[in-house]
C-alpha cells in the first residue's frame, strides 16, 4: 500500500483498519462511556444525598446502580485498555500493525451498537435494567422488567467485541514481535495485556453462556435458573462468578503494566524484577480461576468450601504483595520527580493496596457475613477500580499523549486534574467504609438517619471527582489542538520502542521492523 | 520469527478455545448437579421414588422429622403439613400428608419443590412416595390432602437427631415450570 495517510472524512473512521485510529476510537468511546456512566453516579448520590427520597423513584435507582456498573465496567475500562493496547503494543513490539487489521476495525464498531441497545433500555416500558450489574437470577429472570432482553443481546455483542480484541491482541504479540524481541524481553504492558487476553477469551464465553441460559430461562421455557423447575438460582451465581472474578483481574491486569513503564522513568530506575513481575501476573490469572466463590459466602456453602476460598483467596495477596514491593523498591532511592503521571501512579500504588487490605478483609469468611452486600463492599471495589484502573489510564493517557498527539500537556493543568480527582476520590469513597461496616447495605435508594453525614460527604466528593473529569477533557482537548512541541523521546530517558518514533507517531510505524539490542 | 505458529493457526486454536469454554458455561450445570449430588450439599433429595428393600428397623433410635411448607412469591394456595413435628426410627416407612387448598377463582398448577436440612442428611432421607414427584392441578375452591410416604436411612450419622423437610410451594400455571424437566433435579 506504500506510504499513504488516513483517508478524509468520516469514511476514515468507520472503514479505518489503522490501529492508531482504532486506537483512538475506543479511547473516546470509553470516554464518552466514563461520562454517561459518571452521570449515572451523581444521581445515585445526588439521591443519597440526604435520607429519603427526594429526585428519583426507588425503580430508577436500581436502574442507576445496575446502569452505572454495566456502563462503567464494559463501557469505560474494558475499552479504554484495549484502546490502550492498540495505541501502544504494535509500537511497543515493533510492529507496524495488528495481526488483524479488518476484525480489529470490527470488534470497535460493534460496540456503539451494543451500548445503544443497553441504554435504550432506559426509555422503554418497565425500564431498564434494575437487577444490579452482577444481575442475580430470578431478579434478572422471572422478576426482570421486558427489557432485560436488550440486556442479553448487548452483553453478547459486548462480548464478541472483548473476545475478538483478545484474538487480535494475542495473534499480535506472538506472531509480529520485531526480530530479537524474546518473550522476556516485552515491556511489562505488553505482557499483562497477553494474560489478560486469556483470561478474556477464557470467561467471556462463560458469560455468554450465563446470558444465554437466562435467555433460554425467559423465553423457551427451560428452568436452569428457576427453582420450580428442577432449576438452582445457586447456580447462577457460581456461573456468573466464575466469568465475575476474573473478569476483576481483567480490570486491573493492563493497569500493572502501566504503572510498570511508567514507575521506571520517574524514579530513573530500571524496574526492581521484571521476571518476578511476569510471573506474579502468570499467578494471578491462575489463581483468579479457584476463588470466584469468595463473592458467595452468604449462600451456604459447607465449611470446607468457605475455608477452600478464603484460604485461596488470601493467597493471591502473594503475587499481588509481591508488585507493590517491586514498584516501592523502584522508587526506592531513585531520583524521583513528580510530572502528572508519575502522580496517578504512586496514587495507585497507594490507594489500589488499600483497596487490597479491604480485599483481604472481605476474604475472610466469618467476617465476610458482616461485611456483605453493605456499602464497605463498594467501598473495597472503587477503591480498587477508581485509583486502581480508571487513576492508570489517566496515567497512560498523560504518559503516552505526548507520543499520540506530538504535543506536551500542560503540566500545572494535569496536577491540578490529579490533585481534585485525589481529593475527590478519597472523599467519597473512604467514608463509605465507615457506613458500611456500621450496616448500610449496598443498592438501596433510602438510608437510616445515622448514616446522612457520610452518605453527604460521600455525595460532595462525588460531584467533585466528576466534574473532575469534565477538566480532564478540556486537558486532553487543549493538548491535541497545541502545546509545546514534544520531542522523540518526551521523558527523560524513558525505555521502550515507542520512545524511538516521531512525535507525534507517524500513521504508518515499523513498516520495517526494528532492530532489538 | 522464524518458527512462532501461523497467525491463521493462533486464530484458530483461540476459536477453538472461545467455543470450548462457551461449551464449559453450560457443562458448568451437569457439573454442579453431580457436585451437589456426591456432595449431598445443597439438601437435594431423590428424585425418583426410593424402591424400600426388606428395611430393618432401628428401634434403639429417635429422629425428630420436622416438617415446613413455604409458598413461593404470590402462590396463593393455603399450603401446610398436617402434622408439623414426629418422631421416627431409622427403617421405618411413615405416612403423612401435607394439606393443599386452592382458594383462587380458577384451576392451578403446583410444584413443590423439597429441601432437607442439615444438608448432610439429604441423601439419609428417602422418600418412596411423594407429591413433589408430580405436578398438582386443583380447581378453583379445591382441596386435597398430599401423601408422602419415607424412610429415615438406619445409616443416618449418630449426630443428626433432627431432621427438616421444607417444601416451597410453586405457582406453575402459566408454564412456571417444564414438566420434562422438572423430574431431572429433585
Amino acid at each position: 500500500m506504500g506510504d499513504h495517510g488516513p483517508a478524509q472524512g468520516f469514511g476514515r473512521w468507520l472503514f479505518t483498519t489503522n490501529h492508531k485510529d482504532i486506537g483512538s476510537m475506543y479511547l473516546w468511546f470509553s470516554f464518552a462511556m466514563f461520562l454517561m456512566g459518571g452521570v449515572f453516579a451523581l444521581v445515585i448520590r445526588a439521591e443519597l444525598f440526604q435520607p429519603g427520597l427526594q429526585l428519583v423513584e426507588p425503580e430508577f435507582f436500581n436502574q442507576m446502580t445496575t446502569m452505572h456498573g454495566l456502563v462503567m465496567v464494559f463501557g469505560a475500562v474494558m475499552p479504554a485498555f484495549v484502546g490502550l493496547a492498540n495505541w501502544l503494543i504494535p509500537m511497543m513490539v515493533g510492529a507496524p500493525d495488528m495481526a488483524l487489521p479488518r476484525m480489529n476495525n470490527w470488534s470497535f464498531w460493534i460496540l456503539p451498537f451494543a451500548f445503544a441497545l443497553l441504554t435504550s433500555t432506559l426509555f422503554m416500558e418497565g425500564g431498564g435494567p434494575n437487577f444490579g450489574w452482577t444481575f442475580y437470577a430470578p431478579l434478572s429472570t422471572t422478576y426482570a422488567p421486558p427489557s432485560v432482553t436488550y440486556f442479553i443481546f448487548a452483553v453478547h455483542i459486548m462480548g464478541a467485541s472483548s473476545i475478538m480484541g483478545s484474538i487480535n491482541i494475542i495473534a499480535t504479540i506472538l506472531n509480529m514481535r520485531a526480530p530479537g524481541m524474546t518473550l522476556m524481553k516485552m515491556p511489562l504492558f505488553v505482557w499483562t495485556w497477553l494474560i489478560t487476553a486469556y483470561l478474556l477469551i477464557a470467561v467471556m464465553p462463560v458469560l455468554a453462556g450465563c446470558v444465554t441460559m437466562m435467555l433460554m430461562d425467559i423465553h423457551f421455557g427451560t428452568s436452569f435458573f428457576n427453582a420450580a423447575g428442577g432449576g438452582d438460582p445457586v447456580l447462577f451465581q457460581h456461573v456468573f462468578w466464575f466469568f465475575g472474578h476474573p473478569e476483576v483481574y481483567i480490570m486491573i491486569l493492563p493497569a500493572f503494566g502501566i504503572v510498570s513503564a511508567i514507575i521506571p522513568t520517574f524514579a530513573r530506575k530500571p524496574l526492581f524484577g521484571y521476571a518476578s513481575m511476569v510471573y506474579a501476573t502468570a499467578s494471578i490469572a491462575f489463581l483468579s480461576f479457584i476463588v470466584w466463590a469468595h463473592h458467595m459466602f452468604t449462600v451456604g456453602m459447607p465449611i470446607a468450601g468457605e475455608l477452600f476460598f478464603m484460604y485461596a483467596t488470601m493467597l493471591i495477596a502473594v503475587p499481588t504483595g509481591v508488585k507493590v514491593f517491586n514498584w516501592i523498591t523502584t522508587m526506592f532511592r531513585g531520583s524521583m520527580t513528580f510530572e502528572t503521571p508519575m502522580l496517578f501512579s504512586i496514587a495507585f500504588v497507594i490507594l489500589f493496596t488499600i483497596g487490597g487490605f479491604s480485599g483481604l478483609m472481605l476474604a475472610i469468611a466469618p467476617a465476610d457475613f458482616q461485611y456483605h452486600d453493605t456499602y464497605f463492599v463498594v467501598a473495597h471495589f472503587h477503591y480498587v477500580l477508581v485509583p486502581g484502573a480508571i487513576f492508570s489510564i489517566f496515567a497512560a493517557v498523560y504518559y503516552w499523549l505526548p507520543k499520540w498527539c506530538g504535543n506536551m500537556y500542560d503540566e500545572r493543568l494535569g496536577k491540578a486534574h490529579f490533585w481534585l480527582s485525589f481529593i475527590g476520590l478519597n472523599v467519597t469513597f473512604f467514608p463509605m467504609h465507615f457506613v458500611g461496616l456500621a450496616g448500610m447495605p449496598r443498592r438501596i435508594p433510602d438510608y437510616a438517619l445515622q448514616f446522612a453525614d457520610f452518605n453527604q460527604i460521600a455525595s460532595m466528593g462525588a460531584f467533585l471527582f466528576g466534574f473532575s473529569q469534565v477538566f480532564f477533557l478540556f486537558i486532553v482537548i487543549k493538548t491535541i489542538r497545541g502545546g509545546k512541541q514534544a520531542t522523540e523521546e518526551v521523558w527523560e530517558n524513558p525505555e521502550g520502542l515507542e520512545w524511538t518514533i516521531p512525535s507525534p507517531a507517524p500513521y504508518h510505524t515499523f513498516t520495517t521492523p526494528p532492530a532489538i539490542k | 520469527m522464524k518458527s512462532s505458529p501461523s497467525i491463521k493457526g493462533i486464530v484458530a486454536r483461540l476459536l477453538l478455545v472461545t467455543v470450548g469454554m462457551f461449551g464449559f458455561g453450560f457443562a458448568l450445570v451437569p457439573l454442579y448437579d453431580m457436585f451437589c449430588d456426591i456432595t449431598g450439599l445443597n439438601g437435594k433429595t431423590n428424585a425418583e421414588a426410593f424402591i424400600p428393600l426388606a428395611e430393618l428397623i432401628d428401634t434403639s433410635r429417635e429422629v425428630t422429622v420436622q416438617f415446613v411448607a413455604t409458598n413461593n412469591d404470590y402462590m396463593p394456595w393455603e399450603f401446610k403439613p398436617q402434622v408439623f413435628k414426629m418422631k421416627v426410627h431409622p427403617g421405618e416407612e411413615i405416612e403423612t400428608t401435607f394439606y393443599a387448598k386452592n382458594p383462587s377463582a380458577k384451576s392451578m398448577m403446583a410444584q413443590a419443590i423439597p429441601s432437607v436440612s442439615p444438608s448432610r442428611a439429604a441423601s439419609y432421607f428417602l422418600k418412596t412416595e411423594c407429591f413433589c414427584f408430580n405436578q398438582q392441578q386443583l380447581a378453583a375452591g379445591e382441596a386435597i390432602d398430599m401423601p408422602l410416604k419415607f424412610i429415615v436411612d438406619r445409616d443416618l450419622p449418630d449426630n443428626v437427631s433432627t431432621i427438616t423437610l421444607s417444601y416451597t410451594l410453586f405457582d406453575i400455571t402459566n408454564g412456571g415450570a417444564i414438566a420434562g424437566n422438572s423430574l431431572a433435579i429433585r
